[in-house]
């Protein structure tokens, strides 16, 4: 779509070409919207309606509607509901912030790598992105594991790690390791996504400050960094959400055990596990309402942008 | 039969005659199958015995019923997921079902599990050890069907017990085990991961006391109590904490399961292990294999399991497959008759000296051919005799998961602390009052 089709003044009646666009648009676009309303409401209803109840699935006869005591259990109890999502948080947070700074440097290194050797370097970043989630978790828990692993023999030199160093036992190491894995993952990703956003920077303007004397700190914080916030808000957004719901590796590699726990382990361990039906579909419910609160909170107030970059927005 | 018929220029009918044929066969051979009712049995992994017994039962059927088998997840809390699942969503495939003891209870309460008919319990448990039976219980009836049985015993290094002076044919206790671990600067292998194994520890360590870990095993889910705040519930707990914080079970302790506390037992460092009888077949294996010496496998000798006290005989924990058929079942006769084809006595031997897994029948053991491969065939049956099951009840699961998140990391647990957290944990839990 180019400005030409766009109504003229905002307030004015649609043209009747604008008109049959926008029916075309839901035309097209409908039956897709239709499948995924279809896909992930009807869930999520039968999610909300189920954590309305206590029912045991090995218990048929037994259920019984208790309104919103799944609710209030869950909200009160300190120590698995509350840690669980503390640890929760704290993955997020930390993970977030160091994939920022490392998949900002291997964006820069990708941007400015010669054109030759430019398609191997994305493709060798983007490894660890290729790998299913379950199968690095797997070769990590493998790497560290006090029976299995090879990281307590070769880095015996480092301080604070020797043969009888049990990674998963304790809290700080177990997850240290898992975030780490996380990381590994998952820095590719934000990685491609800035170096899509390193890409829309305008190289005039990058021209220019250099003219006019510009450090190559200036350069970054006054030109580079501001032309990219769209596409550093995206990357942040969509790794939280990724972070958030964050599974395969801490099943593999605790399953909870040391306090890593976290809210979807919560809630597969409590429906599927304890098949505790109820139970189980209330935390999914507060699961899926945390996932809303941050999009809302990432849109509402650090304004990011998902449509920019892209022709909805009518151009660069 | 291409070879035969294509000659260059046989041409059409010789083309023809051959793909009659070829449906002849096909005909026959479907017909013949297809009248015959194909039972579903659901196994857990297993090094092929259970896929021997379909077939060798599906050709003593003659033609009654076929056993086809398919694979469970490997571990026994997804066997339970799994069954669980299909079983309340009214799977008529679930003909027949190899299940864990512990899970039974809350299978059967619902009514999952088809009523075992009289005759067949009565040909199937005529001679079955006591204990095993007691796993296939629920309410004072048999609601599945003794398979094989399995208990732990107490293993141990020759080298180490003389070293101490122990006289291993009289029964030890756990604080002349600990003692003669830690006086020799020596690793015991037991089982410290948060997973079941805990439970079936904590279980064994309860019951070789004459005490059971619930107060009543039938009690509905809010009236549950259970038995750790008590002085059988210290001792237990005392004894878990004990090698937790000296150490004895070496550093690795919270991520050991079976395997791995065999693979401590195996190395320089190892003295005893409580274990499955499945660690002597795999021993023996890895020797001919030439991985571990020949030294070690007549260094290793086998007794009861532990006492708690001295002057009371220890209750070794009860594990198994017993065989359950679906309420859904649309075979369930032709699935007995499955049922009591594949456990017979013959057949239990049989399982045991090519899987490993110990009979729940006492006249299976009376095959000579096991002494050879089992030498230790006659302690398995005594421990089976008072092998005493995990607590039979609708709510294991979650009994169990409470057992594990207070009991491990062993060196965290503290017989003045411990047992009582354990028994109110559990009991909010079970009324629903927390999260698990």
């Amino acid at each position: 779509m180019n400005g030409s089709s766009r109504p003229r003044g905002g307030t004015g009646k649609k043209s009747n070409r604008a008109k049959s666009e926008a029916r075309l648009g839901w035309l097209i676009a409908g039956p897709a919207f239709f499948i995924m309303l279809s896909v992930t409401a009807y869930p999520i209803a039968q999610a909300v309606y189920d954590s309305l109840f206590s029912f045991r699935l090995t218990a048929p006869d037994d259920r019984s509607f208790v309104f919103l005591q799944n609710y209030l259990t869950i909200f009160s109890d300190v120590e698995v509901f509350w840690q669980a999502l503390g640890v929760t948080l704290f993955v997020t947070v930390v993970t977030v912030a160091v994939e920022l700074v490392l998949g900002f440097g291997l964006a820069l290194v990708m941007h400015k790598a010669l054109k030759r050797i430019r398609g191997a370097l994305r493709t060798a970043i983007l490894v660890p992105y290729g790998i299913i989630t379950v199968v690095s978790a797997f070769a990590w828990y493998y790497m560290f594991d006090i029976n299995s692993g090879f990281v307590n023999n070769w880095f015996s030199w480092v301080p604070g790690i020797d043969s009888d160093l049990d990674w998963f036992a304790n809290f700080p190491t177990a997850i240290t390791i898992i975030m780490a894995s996380e990381i590994w993952k998952t820095t590719p990703f934000i990685a491609l996504l800035l170096l899509a956003g390193l890409a829309q920077v305008p190289d005039e303007l990058v021209e220019a400050a250099k003219v006019d004397g510009a450090s190559w700190r200036q350069q970054m914080t006054r030109v580079i960094l501001p032309n990219m916030k769209a596409a550093i808000m995206v990357a942040v957004l969509f790794r939280a959400l990724d972070a958030f719901r964050i599974f395969d590796n801490v099943f593999i590699m605790t399953n909870g055990s040391a306090n890593t726990e976290v809210l979807s382990l919560l809630a597969y361990r409590t429906s599927i596990g304890r098949l505790e039906i109820g139970l189980g579909s209330a935390v999914s419910v507060i699961l899926f309402i945390c996932v809303l609160l941050i999009c809302f909170i990432a849109i509402k107030f650090f304004k990011v942008d998902l449509a920019s970059g892209t022709d909805a927005k009518g151009g660069k | 039969m291409g070879g035969s018929f294509g000659t260059p220029h046989g041409g059409r009918p010789a083309r023809v005659v051959g793909a009659a044929l070829a449906a002849g066969l096909l005909l026959s051979g479907c017909s013949g199958e297809e009248d015959v009712p194909v039972l579903t049995w659901y196994i857990n992994p297993d090094d092929g015995g259970q896929a021997t017994l379909a077939q060798q039962c599906t050709e003593e059927a003659e033609g009654a019923y076929r056993i086809e088998t398919s694979l469970l997840p490997a571990d026994a809390p997804s066997q339970r997921e799994q069954l669980a699942r299909r079983l309340a969503a009214g799977d008529d495939s679930l003909d027949i079902m190899s299940l864990d003891p512990p899970f039974i209870p809350e299978l059967a309460e619902p009514g999952f599990l088809a009523p075992v008919p009289d005759e067949t319990a009565e040909a199937t448990t005529e001679d079955t050890l006591e204990g095993a039976l007691a796993g296939a219980m629920w309410n004072e009836e048999l609601v599945a069907v003794p398979f094989w049985a399995n208990t732990q015993l107490l293993w141990y290094r020759e080298s180490v017990t003389e070293e101490a002076g122990l006289d291993m044919d009289e029964p030890v206790t756990w604080d002349q085990v600990i003692e003669a671990a830690m006086e020799q600067d020596k690793l015991l292998g037991v089982q410290g991961t948060r997973a079941e194994s805990m439970t079936v520890w904590l279980n064994a360590l309860v019951e070789s006391q004459d005490t059971s870990i619930l107060v009543d095993p039938e009690a509905r889910a809010v009236d549950l109590e259970t038995n750790f705040d008590t002085a059988e519930g210290e001792k237990a707990a005392d004894i878990i904490g004990t090698i937790g914080t000296e150490g004895l079970a070496g550093p690795g302790v919270a991520s050991m399961d079976e395997n791995q506390s065999m693979l401590l037992f195996q190395g320089d460092n190892g003295s005893f292990m409580v274990n499955w009888p499945f660690v002597w077949a795999a021993t023996k294996a890895a020797v001919d294999e030439g991985v571990l010496e020949q030294d070690l496998l007549d260094d290793i000798g086998w007794s009861q399991y532990p006492r708690v006290d001295e002057d009371t005989a220890s209750a070794p924990p009860l594990g198994g497959i017993n065989l359950g058929v679906g309420a859904d079942s649309e075979n369930q006769d032709l699935a007995f008759d499955a049922i009591e084809c594949i456990v017979q006595p013959e057949n239990q031997t049989e399982y045991f000296i090519t899987n490993g897994n110990p009979p729940s029948s006492e006249s299976a053991y009376d095959d000579e051919a096991l002494e050879e491969d089992y030498p230790m065939a006659d302690a398995i049956r005594e421990a089976l005799a008072n092998a005493a099951p995990r607590p039979q009840t609708p709510f294991y699961n979650e009994i169990s998961t409470a057992i594990q998140q207070e009991f491990t990391p062993i060196s965290g647990v503290r017989e003045d602390s411990t047992p009582a957290e354990t028994d109110s944990f559990i009991v909010e839990v079970l009324r629903g009052e927390r999260l698990l």
